[in-house]
């Protein structure tokens, strides 16, 4: 597990890392946590020529409120930051709480909210989140930057629109309107406790009780995560029964392009769950919706 | 010291003396080894299951980083001789092995060619620039089909993958069958599974070119059957060759084999003139060291309607992969000698089949044949239940063996010792509650809940030797106690641990049996130059065979020590004295009703030495060496009860409760039994929820990392509920027997028919291990909420 040799940068600003992504361009990769990147260099799977750390930019790891309620989390702020957050778990308490069941306590404490989002592992349980909570994705290159809704960030398997001399500086979590529930559940694989399947939910029910706004995020599923609009779909207008839950979370595999079909799980397992988590996500997310 | 006798620490939970020395740091793993001038090496390994080695190109690794090569023909062409194998079996065939493959590849992660280099990175880099020309071959992975005569044969000179067929019987098979009122059948897989212990596999060696001596550190679990194999394989003189392992982390028999890399590492240490070392990573553990289990199982089993076993008719296939190393083959014979379990079944009928395979090589892991033969009967008494309509705890009972049968001969050969598996069971019900949880699993079912409870007793064969039981590795250990100047007691024991804690159950036993302070005895092991000879920490024997090893040199120790006891006293008292009037109590040597003449382990120690009252008759010295040869084997046993939930959408398990009675007789230390039993557990609800090596057609393995390959969490455990019942062994004079493996051994049954139970008012009667979410999800999708037959 020795990765082929490769210069190792560690700027402490953004600027300084945009010059040096844009120095060595296709040779460079971002480091930002590393628990997906290391193990892939390791096994020579990925060989960069040059890493450049974004972990000592302390401008990256922030976490704070704007007056309308909307959360900005820096992008090198950690699961375990996230996790502890009294804003996060004020404001968005379900992200706080997925972010402590991402793989174990030594990821929590080095994966990042940003690393997550830009590798798009297919089994992350951050994308999922991401999709329900849409988040909007703020980026830096040495001209200027720009906002990318999640919508049009995962592009394909490990492929964002990120661009090759653009880094990702800050989430932006756009603050819940009332009525709003959230809630992630997952079955993780019993190796890697990433998702075999995981499915985010962000309901907003109306004082009527008709749900005004449905986002839901599935994970794990295909190749990359994916909202489940069908399943929104159903869910906007109604009354939320267990009946439409039900009617709901069965096209919650719809979306998703190409089940993913492994070691770990079939694709027609991974269809059924989908729903299973799909229906377990929305119901817990109405029952904190209140 | 005798079993059951008072005494002041054996049975209590002293500290591990290990452990302060392994927690902060100051362990001597091999990897810790640094010699001066050492560099490292990197093993290539062929990325094929089967194919022809053309030619092999090191001209580009030539790097002034790189000190040396050496390919598969160049190291073989070192050695005197192949791997030798031990116990080899009436009419088995099987192939030469040598260090490396050099013509043909036979596994994935098969040795090809080794660099070394300055650094740990410079010797993997070069790997990549060695150019090896293969050609692929078909390749062999289904262990059922591998002998059949349209499967390509791995060894042309064998004409086919056939290690041993081994057919036997005893009593009458086919008379049980004809008296039966009926028969169960089932095919049972026991999945390949990945020992992964906490250190992987690593080796220092160091050649001293001017005298031929090497010293070789190594991951071992016993370094004396280590330098055994290693000294044949380079054609060097024993003496010549020392074997280090102070301290191993782990092993589960995965560290029992003598591996090439330890070969390599003195041969490229010869070669290069400097020390080496070599330390595999956890990736290429998955692919070099050897695996575990891996059979499939045909059992038909005749019962009577009043749940008795009547026979059994066994057909076990064992993957044995591509090679047999030490006595791996040896292994799945145990399956049906175990088979009887706890059972007073007299007719069995049994074929083994070993075959070879295109996969890395199969060995010992935790149990090593016993758990495959407790699934084995476990399964069939809860199929007998099924067909019966009986509790499974009454099927159990009706078919024990008597507790006044022991010592009992099984049919297959065994003599165990001694048990009371009723004792046990009660034990283990009564702490379950087992009746009320029936009654919580029928409530639970009418709420359309699914909750499981599986039961099993079984037994288990440990503490080997004799040398009969050991086809040619021995059957002994061997102790060395020595008292110093100074009163303090040092032992060097054969018995090499690896985390089992000897050094400190070993020096309860002698702080206890001469009563001097547990501080004042140091354990030494792992080392052949100090450690003369010895066998090794295997098949759980260390305690039973080791510790009992270790009484019989203090038996020596004090006789010697009385009579210059008896020297200093007459001396004292200015009186002659009768050696039989002085005794050793508390530490103390004293005249018999006269307690306030005494003298001390250091009054002794230092007369000993360097005294000038000894009798005319003794030498100075103190110290002895002993050999202990167990009689016979030991059989722990014990009652295991597991509770379930299966998650109905997903197919999940979830493990509520576990209880485990275990019952290894005396017990030295609960603290580190109860270690045995925590770990044991994890392993065997391991292997039955999630473990299993998986391979593709190509040979290539897909569970190849920790990633892919599920163990268990300790999050995923309830808090184990412990108990035990003490049945002494007759055959050692600690009345111990082996603690290491018989959880493991337990627990895949338990679990496995915990969540068969938990389905089988759905009319399931089998399904296979591991038992993940997936696969249940499939069995209730078949059966959905139909019910027939079964416990209702």
């Amino acid at each position: 597990m020795i990765p082929q040799a490769f210069d190792y940068y560690a700027p402490t600003s953004v600027t300084d890392a945009l010059r040096l992504l844009r120095q060595h361009g296709d040779d460079a990769k971002l480091l930002a946590g590393g628990h997906s990147l290391l193990p892939i260099m390791k096994l020579r799977l990925s060989t960069p020529q040059c890493l450049i750390d974004l972990g000592r930019i302390s401008d990256l790891r922030f976490i704070s409120e704007s007056d309308d309620g909307s959360l900005a989390i820096g992008a090198m702020s950690t699961y375990h930051d996230i996790k502890n957050s009294a804003l996060v778990q004020a404001r968005v308490p379900a992200l706080a709480e997925a972010a402590g069941e991402v793989g174990d306590v030594q990821v929590q404490n080095k994966g990042t909210i940003g690393g997550s989002l830009a590798h798009a592992d297919p089994a992350g349980d951050f994308p999922a989140l991401a999709l329900a909570l849409n988040f909007e994705l703020v980026t830096a290159t040495t001209r200027s930057g720009r906002t990318i809704a999640i919508d049009r960030f995962f592009r394909d398997l490990l492929t964002t629109a990120l661009r090759p001399n653009e880094i990702l500086t800050e989430v932006h979590i756009p603050a819940l309107p009332a009525g709003t529930g959230v809630s992630y559940q997952k079955l993780p694989n019993k190796a890697s406790h990433y998702a075999v399947v995981g499915v985010a939910a962000a309901i907003t029910v109306g004082d009527d009780g008709v749900c005004t706004e449905a986002r839901i995020g599935v994970t794990g599923a295909g190749p990359t995560a994916v909202r489940a609009r069908n399943t929104e779909r159903i869910l906007k207008g109604k009354h939320v029964d267990a009946a439409v839950i039900r009617r709901a979370a069965k096209r919650a595999g719809a979306n998703v392009e190409d089940l993913n079909d492994d070691l770990h799980a079939s694709a027609e397992y991974r269809e059924h769950l989908t729903t299973v988590f799909a229906a377990r996500a929305i119901e817990e997310a109405l029952s904190r919706a209140g | 010291m005798i079993a059951g006798q008072v005494s002041k620490l054996i049975g209590s939970r002293v500290k591990r003396k290990e452990d302060p020395r392994l927690i902060t740091g100051e362990g001597k793993y091999t990897d810790d080894v640094i010699l001066p001038g050492m560099a490292f090496f990197a093993v290539l390994r062929s990325p094929y299951a089967h194919a022809r080695i053309n030619s092999i190109d090191t001209a580009a690794a030539a790097h002034p980083d790189v000190l040396g090569v050496m390919t598969g023909a160049e190291i073989n062409d070192r050695c005197a001789e192949p791997f030798p194998l031990f116990a080899i079996l009436e009419g088995m065939q099987y192939p030469e092995r040598w260090p490396m493959a050099a013509t043909k590849a036979n596994y994935v992660g098969e040795p090809i060619a080794a660099v070394a280099a300055s650094s740990r990175a410079a010797a993997r880099d070069a790997l990549d620039l060695i150019e090896v020309d293969y050609d692929p071959l078909p390749v062999v992975t289904d262990m059922e089909t591998a002998a059949d005569a349209d499967t390509p044969v791995i060894f042309e000179e064998m004409g086919s993958n056939l290690c041993y067929e081994a057919t036997d019987q005893a009593g009458d098979p086919d008379r049980a069958f004809a008296e039966a009122d009926g028969v169960v059948s089932a095919r049972l897989e026991q999945p390949r599974l990945i020992p992964n212990p906490m250190e992987p596999r690593a080796a220092v060696a160091e050649y001293e070119r001017s005298t031929g001596n090497a010293t070789l550190w190594v991951t071992t679990q016993n370094p004396h059957i280590e330098r055994m194999v290693a000294a044949k394989m380079l054609g060097m003189p024993e003496n010549k060759l020392r074997v280090i392992a102070i301290d191993v982390g782990g092993g589960f028999g995965c560290k029992i084999n003598t591996y090439s890399e330890s070969i390599i590492a003195i041969a490229l240490a010869e070669h290069i003139g400097r020390p080496v070392k070599w330390a595999e990573d956890r990736t290429e553990h998955f692919v070099a060291t050897s695996h575990g289990r891996g059979q499939a199982q045909y059992v038909e089993a005749a019962y009577k309607k009043d749940g008795t076993l009547l026979g059994m008719k066994l057909k076990i296939y064992a993957d044995l992969g591509a090679y047999a190393q030490v006595i791996s083959h040896v292994i799945p014979t145990l399956t049906p000698s175990l088979s009887p379990g706890v059972y007073g079944i007299r007719d069995i009928g049994w074929t083994t089949i070993g075959v070879f395979t295109n996969k890395i090589p199969y060995d010992a892991y935790r149990g090593a044949g016993r758990p495959e033969a407790a699934y084995i009967i476990e399964r069939v008494m809860d199929l007998i239940a099924d067909a019966t309509g009986k509790d499974p705890v009454a099927v159990r009972r009706k078919n024990f063996i008597p507790d006044d049968a022991f010592p009992y001969e099984t049919p297959t050969g065994m003599i165990y010792d001694s048990a009371d598996y009723n004792a046990a069971l009660d034990k283990a019900l009564d702490i379950a509650g087992y009746d009320d949880l029936r009654a919580e699993q029928k409530a639970a079912r009418k709420d359309g809940k699914l909750m499981g409870i599986g039961v099993t007793v079984t037994t288990e064969v440990c503490g080997f030797g004799p040398a009969a039981a050991m086809g040619g590795l021995g059957g002994f250990e061997s102790a060395t106690v020595r008292v110093d100047p100074m009163g303090k007691v040092t032992v060097l024991t054969g018995a090499s641990p690896h985390g089992q804690g000897e050094e400190t159950s070993f020096a309860q036993i002698v702080a206890d049996d001469l009563g001097v302070p547990f501080e004042d005895v140091e354990i030494i092991h792992g080392d052949t130059s100090i450690v003369a000879r010895g066998v090794g920490t295997f098949g759980s024997r260390t305690l039973v065979v080791g510790g009992t090893a270790i009484l019989k040199a203090n038996e020596q120790i004090k006789d010697k020590a009385t009579r210059i006891a008896t020297a200093l006293l007459e001396n004292k008292i200015e009186d002659t004295l009768d050696p039989q009037l002085v005794t050793l109590e508390d530490g103390l040597f004293s005249i018999q009703d006269m307690p306030d003449q005494y003298v001390t382990w250091a009054e002794v120690g230092s007369e000993a030495y360097d005294g000038q009252l000894l009798p005319e008759d003794e030498q100075p010295g103190l110290e002895a060496v002993s050999f202990w040869e167990p009689p016979g084997l030991t059989f722990p046993f014990s009652a295991h009860i597991a509770v379930i939930e299966i998650d109905q959408d997903t197919g999940e398990v979830s493990l509520k409760r576990y209880v485990s009675v275990d019952d290894c007789g005396t017990v030295i230390n609960p603290t580190l039994v109860e270690g045995q039993i925590h770990g044991g557990l994890a392993q065997g609800i391991g292997q039955a929820l999630l473990e299993q090596a998986v391979w593709d057609d190509e040979g290539q393995l897909v569970s190849g990392s920790l990633m892919d390959y599920a163990m268990p969490f300790a999050q995923e455990f309830p808090m184990f509920e412990l108990d035990r019942t003490v049945t002494p062994s007759p055959v050692n004079p600690l009345g111990a027997k082996g603690i290491g493996e018989m959880a493991t051994i337990s627990a895949t049954p338990t679990v496995a028919n915990a969540v068969i139970d938990a389905l089988s008012h759905l009319g399931v009667t089998h399904v296979d291990i591991p038992m993940t979410a997936e696969r249940i999800w499939r069995v209730l999708q078949n059966h959905g909420s139909r019910r027939r037959g079964g416990r209702s």
